[in-house]
Formats: structure tokens, sequence, C-alpha cells
């Protein structure tokens, strides 16, 4: 992972409370096995509106969305901060976040501040009388400046310290196998496991369709469905 | 000391306890993988050259873009099928058990994991998805994760986290007939509203809840996400025990003793502390449904849509204002009065057999409303051979109901199952989102009663509305 101290680009003003996953990204766009591409399904139903934000040229370049409180409820689906990511934001700031997403922001890099509500309106007065204007995120100072408005921003110790490292959870978490192995060898003989697997009784199931008969197979014997 | 269910839960799995600031490493004991949140996890393992820690702990199904008809051919939306054959060959070559399109063992992962006896008091439970929540029914520490999580649990059997709070929700007294558990947390969402459990694990407990069968319980903890929480929980008794034992994967004989002996364990204890608390009375529940593009925008269905006007909060007045637009209704209208174009019945919240079933007395010997279809999709294969057993499929057609395969299906669209812009469905479901059971489309999440007597009447309706003889089944009052 890329490791974040400072970002400085444009601020995009969302002037909308719960924007959930499923408008930062439909399901139709997570049909894609892969971990990039998705830029141009970010806020998808919105982009049809040429009032939306994002449409305004001023806006189209931004890295800093200034969100409504509740952003990124619903689904734990990470395209949503890939979608993002490959549009080009690199901070989003929201007085509140849903749990997951800002747990999928940290893993991805992408930055999920919390900032007060007010500070948020500070914000996008801003923004919106003075449409380009880029916002300074500082990690390390935690606080973001947008022309005269410095604000505070919050970020858990633990994802701050990840995100300035850029450092992989999984490569942390495989430093302590050998915990994860005593762990292991505690657990009680009672707690499932799925292979071998086992099943409920089979049961007789009756073709929804005629089955073709293919000629030449012997009599008595069909094709298996 | 005093302790909570999730506490106990929680400290029973701490691999490592996390100092400074740092989380506490967890260990997962069951991880559930579906098509649409795993081919990115897969592919990291196959770059950093690392294995699935532990196959024998992890269980597939395809859900989310199945199709719900003619599953015996090959699926016709390219990208889907990818999708699919993706999970497949992810599937073989890292050794994980999987259940494919019709497969008896197929259907929806969270209506699968129960239904196999996998999910048990006690486990900890995550799956890309964040309807994960549902097993919690059990008394598990049960949450949905993001891709690069599932990736860590795939390749370490183990997630960093930070302690949850826990919020009791403590629902008293006993539901009215034609109000089901899908009323109750329609209701938690609507006090508490979608950011009121954010960062907590959600506790229901209280008599209503008590005398809540298995599968209504699913429901409950099902739509925890929808308030904001990670997780909901059910303290594990009788009735879990008995919807258990003899299940494929449940344990046996000197095992089951041990387990419940331990699973007894499992309560929050009478002095333990709470970080929030809401109490409910089921006595004053009617059937809730929702009017917005969010699942705490409901009332009771004798309500009328809001006047934004009347909305102090400027936040929520705007919210409301929007909504009303998208969903094309008139503040201050009749709820009972809005006219719908489909009812879907299915879900990971709503596609069990009991709620086929309650939905099948309903209906019985009557006909679906000219106006609109009908679209009844069970959670799961078996769920679709046991309705089939009972009889049920025969009540849904003979009503002019569609009577489909397993799958998530118009819950979230992904598959051919969707609305039109525009057109509108009363759903069992668990998310009214904006264009989330297709573009344009417009939800109202209602229980399976609910979206029986829609069916019947064409606008939003409970059973009480249709006269005496509907609303006398007392079995209805737990479907």
């Amino acid at each position: 992972m890329e490791k974040f101290t400072q970002h400085t680009g444009v601020g995009v003003p969302l002037r909308r409370s719960n924007v959930d996953t499923d408008q930062i990204i439909p399901a139709v766009y997570l049909k894609r096995v892969t971990r990039t591409g998705f830029e141009d399904a970010l806020f998808a139903a919105w982009r049809g509106d040429p009032a939306f934000v994002l449409n305004q040229p001023a806006y189209a370049a931004g890295s800093v969305l200034v969100a409504g409180p509740d952003f990124g409820t619903g689904s734990s689906r990470e395209h949503a901060v890939w979608a993002l990511k490959d549009y080009g934001f690199k901070a989003v700031l929201s007085s509140r976040f849903a749990d997951i997403f800002r747990g999928n922001s940290g893993k991805q890099g992408l930055l999920a501040a919390v900032v007060a509500p007010e500070d948020i309106e500070l914000l996008w007065k801003v923004l919106e009388t003075r449409p380009g204007t880029e916002v300074t995120v500082d990690l390390v100072a935690r606080t973001a400046t947008c022309d005269d408005v410095v604000v505070p921003i919050q970020v858990d110790d633990y994802t701050r310290w990840r995100l300035m490292e850029g450092l992989d959870d999984i490569g942390l978490t495989l430093g302590h196998e050998d915990e994860i192995v005593d762990f292991e060898a505690r657990r009680e003989p009672w707690r499932p496991l799925t292979l071998p697997a086992k099943h409920l009784p089979p049961v007789e199931i009756e073709a929804a369709r005629p089955v073709p008969v293919t000629i030449g197979s012997p009599a008595g014997t069909s094709p298996r469905p | 000391m005093a302790g909570t269910l999730a506490e106990k839960v929680w400290d029973a799995h701490i691999v490592r306890r996390g100092a400074d600031g740092a989380p506490d490493l967890l260990y997962i004991d069951l991880h559930l993988v579906h098509e649409v949140t795993s081919p990115q996890a897969f592919e990291g393992l196959r770059l950093a050259g690392r294995p699935v820690r532990r196959p024998d702990l992890t269980i597939a199904t395809e859900d989310h873009n199945t199709p719900t008809l003619d599953i015996d051919r090959p699926i016709a939306d390219t990208t889907s099928r990818t999708q699919i054959q993706t999970l497949r060959n992810n599937a073989v070559e890292f050794g994980i058990r999987l259940h494919s399109l019709g497969d008896a063992d197929q259907g929806i992962v969270h209506v699968v994991g129960p239904q196999l006896g996998l999910t048990m008091p006690g486990l900890t439970v995550v799956c890309g998805d964040s309807h994960t929540s549902t097993h919690g029914a059990f008394g598990a520490l049960a949450f949905g994760i993001g891709t690069s999580e599932v990736e860590h649990v795939l390749a370490t059997q183990t997630l960093p986290l930070n302690p949850f709070k826990t919020m009791a929700i403590t629902v008293d007294g006993d539901l009215k007939p034609g109000t089901t558990a899908k009323d109750i947390i329609l209701a938690v969402i609507a006090r508490i509203g979608t950011g009121g459990g954010q960062g907590y694990v959600l506790e229901y407990r209280g008599e209503a809840i008590r005398s809540l069968s298995m599968e209504a319980r699913m429901t409950i903890c099902n739509m925890s996400i929808e308030a904001g929480a990670r997780a909901g929980m059910i303290a594990p008794d009788e009735t879990t025990f008995e919807y258990l034992k003899g299940r494929p994967h449940a344990p046996e004989g000197a095992d089951w003793d041990a387990a419940v002996e331990y699973w007894r364990t499992l309560r929050s204890d009478d002095d333990a502390v709470f970080d929030a608390e809401v109490v409910l009375d089921a006595d004053d529940l009617e059937p809730f449904v929702t009017w917005g593009t969010n699942p705490g925008q409901g009332l009771p269905l004798s309500a009328t849509v809001p006047v934004p006007e009347q909305i102090t909060d400027p936040g929520d007045r705007l919210a409301a204002e929007r909504a009303i637009e998208y969903m094309g209704l008139t503040p201050g209208m009749p709820l009972r009065d809005i006219a719908v174009d489909t009812v879907f019945i299915g879900s990971c919240t709503n596609g069990r057999i009991e709620d086929l079933r309650s939905v099948a007395q309903v209906i019985e010997g009557k006909h679906k409303a000219e106006s609109l279809r009908v679209l009844v999709v069970p959670g799961s294969a078996r769920v679709r051979l046991q309705a089939e057993a009972e009889g049920l499929d025969r009540i849904f057609k003979d009503f002019g109901a569609e009577w489909r395969n397993a799958g998530c299906s118009m819950c979230l669209g992904m598959n051919p199952d969707q609305l039109a812009p525009g057109e509108r469905s009363a759903s069992t479901s668990n998310r009214n989102f904006e264009g989330r059971q297709g573009k344009g489309g417009r939800t109202h999440l209602v229980s399976p009663l609910v979206a029986a007597a829609t069916a019947i009447r064409g606008t939003l309706s409970s059973v009480a509305d249709l006269g005496p003889d509907a609303a006398r089944e007392p079995e209805l009052a737990h479907a």
C-alpha cells in the first residue's frame, strides 16, 4: 500500500446524507472480477444528471470528497472504495461513516476522516462559493485546510499509523503465526468443520422440463441434467 | 467481571490482545464465501503465493448473481457467468467446498449456513456480505467484511479488530396477530435510525424475542446492519438447541453435550453493563412499512406519508423531500393507498420456509390482484424442495405468483430479476435504497404477511384488511 501523509486536491461538496453503497456503486457493476476499472461506475445513477456535482467542470477532477453524515451505509462491497479510488479520490470527509465502509477504506489507502458537522458546513460553503478550491488533508497534523478554513480531522491512531507507514495487514498478522497455531491447538472439538462435507438427506428431484432422449443411449438411462 | 454476550464471544476468540490502541487479533470459526466479494481476494492470495489457511473452516455458495429461471442452462449474462465461473475455479484451486447452482445445498449464503448446522452459538462468523449479521440469531458473533478482509481471513483465519460497543434492545410483551419479527426490526431501525447502531453490537432480548422461532430471530438479526450495527445477537436457548440438534454439521454425542453446556453460559450476565439501551413494547406494534429510500424511513401501515415541512431537523427534512420525490409519493397520503406493481417474497431476510408458509396461509384459495406480478424466490434450493414437498408451490402458482429457483434475486437485482424504472415493489427484503432493485425502481420494505395481503389487494395492506377470516390464524403471530 502507498504511504499517505498529506494530500492536496480539488474538494467536492456532496451535500447529501446517507449516501449508501448502492449509490456509490450500484450492484450491476459488482460483477467484475478485477480490483480496478470501476471509475465509470462511481455514483452511476447520479452521473446522468447534468446538475450532479461531478458533472460540473470545476469539480470533475476532484480528489477530496466532502460528504454529509452516514456516508457508506449499507452493503459491505469494497467496490465502493475501489470506485472512489479509481475515480481519483484520495480522501473522504464526513461527520459519520458506516463501520464497514470506513474499515474497507483503511485497508485500501483511502482516507476516511471524521469531521464535525459544523466544520463540514464550513468546507461546503467555501467549496460551493468558489468551485475548484483545493483542500489539503494532513494526516500528520490531523487537519483539513481549505482556503482560510482549517478544521480538525479524526482518524483512529492505528489506521493513521498504518496509512502513514503504508502497511499491509496480512503481512502484519502473519508475523504472529505462532500465536495463531497455539490458538488453533486450544479450539474445542465441537466447533464445526466444513470439510469433510455433510449433507441433508438426498431428495428425489423431478426434471422441470422433459429430458431429451439421446439416440444410442441405453434404455432406462438418461443424460445427467 | 460481568460481561455481555458479545464480550464473552469476543474474549473467547482473542489470539493476540492489541496494546496501545492496536486492534485485537480475533480467530474466525466460520468463513462464508460467495461469488461477488471473493474474486479479488483470491487474486490477492494468488499474487502473494499464499494458500487458504483453513479450507475446512470455509464454505462457498453461488447466490447474488444466479438466475432464478432456467438454471440448467448456461447463464445468459456473460459477466455474471464469468464471475460464477471464477468462483468455481477458485474453489477448485484453493480446495474450498462450493455449493453451485443446481446443487441441493445451493442458496443464499445466510440461509445455507444455518440449514447445514454450521452456524452455532459462540462462533465468530464472517462473510463478505453485510447481512452476515443474520447468524447472530444463534448467539454467534457474526459480521460482514470487505474484500481485503476476506483475503485476510482466507490467508490467516483471523482478523484484526477493535472491540465493538454493546447496545441492549429489549422487546417486551407479545406480538399481535398479523405482526411479525420483520415489524419489530423495522420499528427498531425507525427508532434508532440508520446510523444509530454504528460501532455497536446489538443484543436483542426480552419476552417478545424469546418467543420467536429461530427463523424469525434470523430476520431480526439480519437487519441489524440496516441500523448501522456491525452485528446483532440473541442469546442461545432451548429454541436454538432444538433447531440445531441433528443438523448435518451439529456436534454429536459427547461433543454435543460439551457444546450445550458451554452454550448455556452464553448470555449477558444480570449485572452486565451495556453502552446503550433501547426498550420497545411488542404489544404496541403494528405492521410496519417503509415509505422512503433508507430502511429507517418507516412507519406503521396506518400512518401517512410524512410532510417534510413538519420535520424540524433540516437534514432529515431534506432527506425526506428527496425520498418522497424519488418514491413518487404525495406528502400526507395514507400509506394504505400506495398501489404497487410487484410483490417480491424472498431474500436472506424473509426467504426461509416459515416465511413461505406464512404467505401461503394468507393467499391459499385466493388470486393475486390483476395489476401486479408476484415473485416468490426461496432462500435456498432446500427451502424450495421443502416448500414443494408441502405443496406450497401449488398454492403460489394457483394464486398467480411466479415460483422461482433460489438466490438473492430481486433483493439487489444483480440477476435479471429487477424492477423497471418507476416500477414500485412491496418487498420482503432488507434495503429500499434508490435503485436497489433496479435503476429507478421504488421499494417498500414489508413483512411476508403484508406482502401477501398487498398481493391480494394491490395496495399496501395488512392481513387485517382482508377481513375477519384471514386474521384468525393464531400461528401467524410468530411467522
